[in-house]
């Protein structure tokens, strides 16, 4: 039988010849903002990875810790400015356990649907950005900024605004709906299927799209964990993890949805995880649309302006659309939280970076970072 | 999931030596942490990990505190002798704690859906690298100009997604892990010297690159001459006449 000698790469031979050092970035398409990688070759194949980032830092915790615990609101929503509702939603869930406050059924509901448009958003941008990191430039991503709109109409008539929504407050959501909001939102979300359905036909069993994506940037389950992955790029793996089932804050309880798991944990898995997740968080609006009761949406003995937690630390967190958003706050009483801590899931899942890329190609690294799915703004802080 | 006391018991069990304290949150409805030693730090984070009833295999969140010299001041009953007779006089006592630092982790278990389990770990002092202007790493123990070193034992050899945050520490706190494979900063460029996040972090007059000599900077520059030189880059902004 014709045995096929495999390619040298630093994982299977030694190192021929000079190695390269090339720095990828800051400013590079493929980098998803200002990112370096400081890339090592033997040839194409990359034998060394160091990321480099810090270029957006602006010392977000800081800044949180000498403002008030409502001024944070609004600045948490440039963390990971793709999935304000999000950021919102983990920083009024942490101050509301350590404050102790309760909150109204229908903004309950409204947190729900928020945090899934939101992930519906996050999710098709990702898969347009990582196609369009696979050379497929333009179209695919332009189809899903098409609907990422939609959304962005919906969030900009509820908030004010497209992306920084600033939305969410200590004790509910800063307003109601406006009329016929919902009705809208219920109009998008039965449509979204066959857009998901388009764009699956499109892609998912393109010839290219499998090449590039099935065994590239593996990870173990084991690995996954230990490393602190979260979010899709952890269930990709395999682990059955999900902080909505997990801790079961807000409504999550009630609502009857499932979480996809990978197998293999390569970058294939990680695409088709998130497709599949679009689909759980449309039957999770469509239950929550048919259900929200009328009623407040802010508690009203809740001193949002002037809130003084009572003295003690607490750690919350959600399942956001890239991972395990958490919150650490220490409250000494005062009006200014003593310690403001984010914890932001697109740097942690950057650990195992090098990992994932060494033995791979340049062109594969760029896919790997791709479905990643980082933000500069949460990373840097 | 255990309690935390039933923990701490068995960790000291698995882990001969190790002295573990329990640290009461100040809100008694959230969960209380644990302090962990420095010499058996890693000990009892493999035992956390690996026992088979905790198996607390995700560190999720690592996190530093800063905790500056604080007075506390305590009243006690003493008794005096006042004009022949014994009586009880309140006598206000102050007692002086040194700061320290603290590095934070958050630990929860995958496998078994539990959580979260905090451990901390305490520096002796808040003794740092950039007095001097240099960057060295510090030993545990030895004396700097701002008090003993700050260093705590790493925990990435058991948690690899301690990895960049404890790196986030080190360069906005200021706390060297022993035992970190790479501990550079990672946030802050690597000419930066002092480190952010710190309580009493003074923060320069003028962030841009080409000196501001006029308005609010000049205002500042102005007041700060000569009380920190070198920190603000007031004599930059004044120009040769500061």
């Amino acid at each position: 039988m014709l045995e096929i000698e495999k390619p040298p790469t630093a994982m299977n031979s030694k190192i021929q010849g000079e190695t390269m050092e090339v720095s990828m970035g800051p400013h590079h398409p493929s980098t998803h903002g200002v990112f370096r990688m400081n890339v090592e070759l033997d040839g194409e194949v990359v034998v060394k990875l160091k990321p480099v980032f810090g270029y957006l830092h602006r010392n977000h915790e800081k800044i949180g810790e000498s403002t008030s615990y409502l001024n944070s609101m609004p600045y948490t929503d440039r963390l990971d400015y793709f999935c304000s509702m999000t950021n919102n939603l983990a920083y009024a869930l942490t101050v509301e356990k350590l404050a102790g406050i309760e909150v109204p059924e229908r903004a309950e509901y409204l947190r729900v649907i928020l945090s899934e448009v939101t992930r519906l958003q996050n999710h098709i941008c990702l898969i347009g950005f990582l196609i369009s990191d696979m050379g497929a430039s333009g179209t695919p991503l332009m189809y899903a900024f098409r609907e990422r709109e939609k959304i962005l109409d919906l969030l900009e008539a509820l908030s004010g605004s497209r992306m920084m929504c600033n939305f969410m407050r200590f004790g509910g959501c800063r307003r109601d709906t406006p009329p016929g909001w919902l009705d809208r939102l219920r109009k998008l979300v039965d449509n979204f299927p066959r857009f998901l359905d388009e764009f699956e036909m499109l892609l998912v069993s393109n010839e290219i799209l499998i090449a590039r994506t099935q065994g590239v940037g593996k990870v173990s389950a084991e690995q996954a964990v230990n490393a602190g992955l979260t979010g899709p790029m952890l269930r990709a793996a395999g682990v059955n993890y999900d902080i909505r089932k997990v801790d079961g804050y807000g409504l999550y309880p009630q609502f009857k949805f499932r979480v996809p798991l990978g197998k293999h944990g390569d970058c294939y898995d990680r695409l088709m995880i998130r497709a599949l997740e679009m689909r759980e968080s449309i039957e999770i609006l469509k239950q929550a649309l048919s259900q929200i009761p009328e009623g407040p949406v802010i508690n009203p003995k809740v001193k949002v302006r002037g809130l003084r937690p009572p003295a003690g630390e607490v750690y919350g967190r959600i399942e956001a659309p890239k991972g395990e958003l958490g919150f650490y706050l220490i409250s000494d009483g005062t009006a200014n939280p003593y310690r403001y801590r984010v914890r932001p899931p697109s740097f942690i899942n950057l650990t195992i970076l090098e990992d994932m890329c060494l033995g791979r190609t340049v062109a594969d690294s760029v896919v790997i970072l791709g479905s990643v799915d980082i933000v500069l703004g949460e990373v840097d802080r | 999931m255990e309690t935390l006391e039933e923990i701490k018991s068995r960790a000291e069990q698995a882990v001969p030596g190790a002295r573990l304290a329990i640290i009461p949150n100040a809100n008694p409805v959230l969960p209380s942490s644990l302090l962990l030693d420095h010499e058996h730090a890693v000990e009892v984070a493999r035992f956390l990990r690996d026992d088979p009833a905790l198996k607390l295999d995700y560190c999720s969140n690592v996190t530093g505190v800063d905790w500056l010299d604080r007075v506390v001041k305590t009243k006690v009953k003493v008794k005096k002798e006042v004009e022949g007779a014994e009586t009880e006089v309140d006598e206000e006592r102050s007692e002086s704690v040194p700061g320290f630092l603290e590095a934070v982790y958050h630990l929860f278990s995958m496998s078994l859906k539990h959580g979260p389990v905090v451990i901390r770990l305490q520096t002796s002092g808040r003794g740092t690298d950039n007095v001097e202007g240099t960057s060295k790493p510090l030993v545990p123990g030895e004396e700097t100009a701002l008090g003993k070193a700050a260093c705590v034992p790493s925990l990435t050899p058991v948690y690899r997604s301690a990895e960049f945050q404890e790196r986030e520490i080190y360069d906005l706190f200021g706390i060297h892990f022993i035992g970190h494979p790479d501990l550079r900063r990672i946030l802050m460029w690597d000419g930066f010297l002092d480190h952010p996040m710190r309580k009493d972090y003074v923060a320069p007059d003028d962030y841009e690159y080409e000196p501001t000599a006029h308005g609010a900077v000049l205002e500042k520059a102005k007041r700060h001459a000569g009380a920190r030189p070198g920190q603000d880059g007031c004599e930059q902004i004044l120009g040769e006449g500061a």
